[in-house]
């Protein structure tokens, strides 16, 4: 062990490298290294920040759902309430017109037997005056009694 | 150990360092050098060193340039390891902003964990092999060709580590306090009385030299004594397969650990050295 101008150079030589490492080597490592932890971090939070969105969506997609099932039942309530309802008016109404229609079916026939009870009449009286003529043709002269047979016939 | 006459040449074959110098004579190698006195280069260590930090330091600039912030590739993430792992110690412990301290720390850390590990080496393979290339490239005396591959169980190399470092302290100590902080952190600290400012002066500069001296020996002495042990045990013939299997084993501890300890009292030094009071 004895100090000679090794010693020189190897100083010279530990000086040199301590230079290189410290302008080439050590700050791009260290840069991507910082980097790196910067990206994962962030990576992190982000997949953390996902998650409650997640979370949220899944609550509010519950929500909606609970909503859209409340809303269905309720109209499908309010068509069954209208749908009773509507069979009950049209019930109503068909009672109504038949018996508006059996009213006036009556109405007519009672027309009808009207009518035909004139034209009975009407012919009966004819049938009477022909009657009467026939028999009374030789003495009576029909124009001269002919209002005696009309107080006939308003009789019938 | 065929070409030791004894076990004590062997050893000091082992420990003696390939030196260059040099003379009157032109550049001279190994026996030559020896009265030449302070100009002596230690040519194994300085390329084995140059060659572990070059190496290391080549590696990581590429995956540097190369690197990505998505998914890494096993090189980089091997790397980014490291790396996080020196910037962990140093935000543990620095708590001043440098740009400095972490890079310094890192280098620190891995060319002296490499330079520690090459001690893992069989001891004889590159002193062999660089006997081959001297007896038959260059016709010389096996015993004659050295090649000690520790660079830390070098002195200067320990050395040249703590005394970058000391400069650090002083040129860090002088900025952050000032010149008038640090000369009154010197002599007007532990006791803060006029009268004993010789006494604090004695005080602080045998702590302030402390800390770059136990530095380098403590790493000095760990390696060279784990490697003076490599070479006895590699003197006792066959019952050396497992205690060099035991104590490399024990040395997968030691040697990152010394690494580690170098690295962490840099920081701890430092830090002292950026610290207002």
């Amino acid at each position: 062990m004895n100090f000679n101008a090794t010693l020189i150079g190897q100083l010279i030589a530990f000086t040199v490298f301590v230079a290189f490492c410290m302008k080439y080597v050590w700050p791009p490592i260290i840069a991507a290294i910082e980097e790196r932890q910067k990206k994962i971090a962030d990576g992190l939070a982000a997949s953390e920040r996902a998650e409650r969105d997640l979370e949220l969506a899944q609550s509010s997609v519950t929500d909606k759902l609970r909503e859209a099932k409340d809303e269905a039942s309720k109209i499908i309530d309010q068509a069954k309430r209208r749908a009773s309802q509507i069979i009950d008016d049209e019930t109503q109404r068909g009672h109504t017109e038949r018996e508006n229609i059996i009213a006036q079916g009556y109405a007519e026939i009672e027309a009808e037997k009207n009518r035909v009870k004139e034209d009975l009449r009407k012919q009966v009286a004819v049938l009477a005056i022909a009657g009467a003529q026939k028999i009374l043709a030789r003495e009576i002269d029909a124009q001269a009694h002919s209002d005696i047979v009309e107080k006939l016939v308003a009789e019938l | 150990m065929a070409y030791y006459e004894t076990t004590q040449d062997y050893i000091n074959h082992h420990l003696t360092n390939a030196r260059m110098c040099s003379t009157d004579e032109g550049i001279v190698f190994n026996k030559a050098c020896e009265d030449v006195g302070f100009w002596v280069w230690h040519i194994d260590t300085m390329g084995w060193s140059a060659f572990i930090g070059i190496s290391f330091l080549f590696l990581f600039w590429r995956v540097g340039k190369k690197a990505t912030t998505g998914v890494p590739t096993k090189t980089q993430a091997f790397v980014e390891m490291v790396v996080e792992f020196v910037d962990d110690s140093v935000k543990s412990s620095f708590h001043g902003s440098s740009k400095l301290i972490a890079p310094l720390a890192l280098t620190i850390f891995v060319w002296v964990l490499l330079m520690n590990l090459t001690d893992l080496l069989p001891v004889d393979l590159f002193p062999w092999i660089a006997g081959m290339i001297g007896q038959y490239g260059f016709g010389m005396d096996p015993k004659d060709v050295y090649m000690k591959i520790v660079p830390t169980t070098d002195i200067n190399t320990t050395f040249a580590l703590s005394i970058g470092v000391f400069i650090l302290i002083i040129f860090y100590s002088l900025k952050i306090k000032g010149i008038k902080g640090f000369t009154k952190e010197l002599t007007m600290q532990p006791l803060n009385h006029w009268a004993f400012i010789p006494f604090n002066f004695v005080i602080e500069t045998v702590t302030l030299l402390a800390r770059p001296l136990s530095l380098s020996l403590r790493l000095f002495g760990n390696l060279y004594a784990s490697e003076l042990i490599f070479i006895l045990i590699a003197t006792i013939g066959y019952l050396q397969l497992p205690l060099h299997f035991a104590w490399s084993v024990f040395h997968i501890l030691v040697l990152p650990l010394q690494a580690f300890i170098f690295m962490m009292l840099t920081i701890v030094y430092l830090s002292l050295a950026c610290e207002e009071h």
